[in-house]
């Protein structure tokens, strides 16, 4: 289950909807071991693409450095979707090289049939995908 | 001569859980040939068809070496080698 506050919820569907309609991407970064997101980092999605997201090479370099220094590890690797459902591509399985990570990924898609804004999210580990509850909460 | 290199955690699996190792060579190609001697499996997932996998980022002294010579950059003792794989999807 992933527990995340209200507050880094909004942050993330506001980044998604701001970047829309291309993909968004970032990070919530937290204490290692404690597996709890605290520390919002958006990224750029060096792709500028409505189906792809790459973070930015150096941009990434920073990032792990920084989350290093501060005995951080990306607790949550959020990314929207722009057009489908808040459900890992292929792509995304391929790419997923954080086992210990809550993958989120949101749809700004809305509209279709798939109801209202969507806020998934999973472990992706050795290609396999498997969803989890999101319990938002006011403050740890 | 001795190069340290900063291991992703989802490689660590190959270096018995250390974050960084020390290797050697006089190129990137040579070194991650140097670490497969002892960390067996590492070289695949990082190089392929004698090129640097496209989603596997490699930073010299924190350059990203697709900027230099890629695999064949030059190192020297007492570089900075950093692995890191891209963080990258969609829903292409």
């Amino acid at each position: 289950m992933l527990t995340i506050t209200q507050a880094l919820f909004d942050q993330i569907v506001a980044h998604a909807r701001q970047d829309h309609p291309d993909e968004a991407c970032g990070v919530v970064a937290g204490p290692v071991g404690k597996g709890r997101p605290e520390r919002f980092i958006p990224m750029l999605n060096a792709a500028r693409s409505p189906t792809f997201y790459e973070f930015d090479s150096q941009d990434l370099l920073k990032l792990y450095r920084e989350m290093d220094d501060r005995d951080e590890e990306p607790v949550i690797i959020y990314h929207s979707h722009t057009a489908t459902e808040a459900y890992p591509s292929r792509t995304d399985i391929s790419y997923a090289n954080e086992p210990g990570a809550h993958y989120v990924l949101v749809s700004t898609a809305d509209a279709d049939a798939a109801g209202p804004f969507q806020f998934r999210s999973y472990r992706i580990v050795e290609g396999e995908v498997t969803e989890e509850e999101v319990k938002v909460v006011e403050a740890y | 001569m001795a190069i340290e290199v900063r291991i992703p955690t989802i490689l660590r699996t190959y270096t018995g859980g250390e974050k960084a190792v020390e290797g050697g060579g006089a190129t990137l190609a040579e070194l991650l040939a140097d670490l497969e001697t002892r960390h067996a499996g590492i070289q695949a997932r990082i190089v392929d068809g004698g090129e640097l996998r496209r989603f596997v980022n490699v930073y010299l002294n924190d350059e990203d070496v697709r900027f230099l010579d890629g695999i064949n950059t030059k190192l020297t003792d007492g570089d900075n080698v950093t692995i890191l794989p891209a963080v990258a999807g969609g829903m292409a």
